[in-house]
């Protein structure tokens, strides 16, 4: 059968947004590498993050499904112009609803919330141990 | 000039019916529709001499006797027929027979059936190419053994298997043998006695003919093989195979035959250049893309790649201007890679990236070129947005983050 996917989805995997990386040694930036053991799907999100605590950028890359692909643009979408704290709020749904992901496809989801917790927390960790004063 | 897409490039899942065997099959879904067992009138007669004719047909296709033709509704069907038939009526020789990993699910299915009706089943194993090792076939043989059975050419990656060798250890031994030759038929010359081969199973659609009609070959002479009917019913088929006979489809199964045996060098050749630019085409320009099959012994049409760093699932999608099969050829929607893969060795990550592609009759050169420029395209783009792509291209392996 023909997978019945969403335009929002089609769009997001033929021209994915955001992806590259970001210099992982700036203080600023934090990086989340997020994996899902049953498929072998990777997400690499990066976050830099400025002086007063906003996320100026966000990337990404993906080795996985259409659905990880999707999943990530839209997500770094998401996070540029959100302050750290709001974006620590993150979670898959968004994904979900965003790209009406089939129950099959959540993986992606929570693929993308994984990448951006450990990305968030990633950029905390750097900034302590480089005592960088809180924003 | 842009081909019209999507491109059918997907000819070992199925091929559209040739137009000299649709116009062969035609007066038999319209004025000539009678049934082959009416003996008492000119449309059953008229039937019946098409029948005849088309076992004619396929007989010469594979060098066996019209006798030895039985209809069936498929490959399926017919290696159903060929090892529960034959297991069942030379059980007392023993409970022992012998396949290969890399077997059509047609054949490992049924070969799991005898499992649980209690045979032993010696699963053999292949090289990293596919290859089965005809001394592997002797090796595995004991005084139980009542049938062995090889397919001749692997629909997935194209790789022969050495039928010949393997049907002299047969004869040798005294143990029956087998092939489903549902992807060798009609793109390899074929012979029944060159093979060794007792019982064959074939199917009309993989070779420009209709769907819902194979055939299985039963060798009468030396030895005359018997089978116990799976079908039973009106006795048809000479009690092997009940059930009013599919005639258009039959008709369609002899034409195609026909067609195959005629044009079966020239598109050998054609096909073969073709499929060899489009393995060129892409790894001279794309690293990291592995052949999985047998480098020569293996069908022309048939090239299966699979490329590093990318995701099957992804890889197909961004493909879709392609109609090609992906790592799993039946199970396409499931993330199980093949099991043909995995026999050769191939990692999971490698089996789920990889892509066949089949060529068929109608293939042009102007799509091979389409094809070429659409994969190369499609793999950049993923590789682009892949982190293991990134980390590899800085000399770290990939699977330190597993």
């Amino acid at each position: 059968m023909e997978p019945n996917h969403s335009p929002e989805f089609m769009e997001h995997f033929a021209r994915p947004r955001n992806v590259g990386s970001l210099d992982r040694r700036s203080r600023r930036v934090g990086t989340g590498t997020a994996t899902v053991s049953e498929c072998g799907d990777v997400m690499r999100l990066q976050i830099e993050v400025d002086p007063q605590g906003r996320i100026s950028r966000a990337m990404f890359k993906t080795f996985g499904c259409s659905a990880a692909i999707a999943a990530g643009s839209v997500t770094t979408e998401w996070l540029r112009g959100r302050n750290v704290d709001e974006a620590e709020s993150f979670t898959g749904d968004y994904v979900t609803e965003r790209l009406s992901l089939p129950p099959d496809k959540q993986h992606s989801s929570h693929l993308a919330q994984d990448a951006v917790l450990q990305a968030i927390a990633d950029w905390k960790h750097t900034r302590c141990r480089r005592g960088q004063p809180a924003s | 000039m842009t081909p019209e897409l999507p491109i059918y490039m997907d000819y070992n899942a199925t091929t559209p019916v040739d137009e000299r065997v649709l116009e062969a099959m035609l007066p038999f879904l319209r004025e000539d529709f009678g049934n082959p067992t009416s003996h008492g009138h000119a449309f059953g007669w008229k039937a019946q001499a098409a029948v005849e004719v088309a076992r004619q047909q396929v007989a010469d296709l594979i060098g066996a006797t019209p006798q030895e033709i039985i209809w069936t509704s498929g490959a399926t069907e017919s290696n159903n027929l060929a090892i529960k038939g034959a297991c069942e009526m030379y059980r007392d020789r023993g409970r022992h027979m012998i396949t290969c990993r890399t077997e059509h699910r047609a054949v490992l299915e049924v070969c799991a059936v005898m499992e649980q009706a209690g045979w032993q089943v010696t699963y053999l194993p292949v090289d990293e190419t596919g290859w089965l090792d005809a001394g592997q076939v002797e090796a595995a043989i004991t005084d139980q053994t009542v049938l062995i059975s090889i397919m001749a050419a692997n629909n997935e990656t194209g790789t022969l298997s050495p039928m010949a060798e393997i049907g002299q250890i047969a004869k040798k031994r005294g143990v029956l043998l087998h092939t489903d030759a549902t992807q060798a038929a009609g793109k390899i010359p074929m012979n029944v006695e060159a093979m060794g081969a007792d019982l064959l199973s074939l199917s009309a659609h993989k070779l420009y003919g209709p769907k819902g009609c194979g055939c299985l070959y039963v060798r009468r002479r030396s030895p005359r093989v018997r089978l116990a009917a799976q079908i039973h019913g009106g006795g048809h088929e000479r009690g092997l195979r009940s059930g009013t006979l599919n005639v258009p489809g039959i008709v369609g199964l002899g034409a195609a035959a026909e067609v195959a045996r005629g044009d079966m060098a020239a598109d050998a050749e054609r096909l073969g250049a073709l499929r060899d630019r489009l393995d060129a085409g892409i790894r001279s320009q794309l690293p990291d893309v592995h052949p999985n099959g047998h480098p020569t012994k293996r069908l022309c049409n048939t090239l299966n790649l699979s490329f590093a760093y990318v995701e099957g699932e992804a890889l197909k999608m961004k493909l879709s201007s392609l109609a090609v099969s992906s790592g799993s050829a039946c199970r396409s929607e499931s993330r199980e890679p093949s099991h043909v893969l995995k026999a050769m060795g191939v990692s999971d990550a490698l089996a789920n990236a990889a892509i066949r592609f089949s060529l068929g009759r109608p293939t042009t050169r102007e799509e091979i070129d389409f094809a070429i420029e659409a994969t190369i395209r499609a793999v950049r783009e993923l590789r682009a947005i892949s982190p293991l792509y990134e980390l590899a291209r800085e000399g770290i392996d990939p699977k330190r983050l597993e």
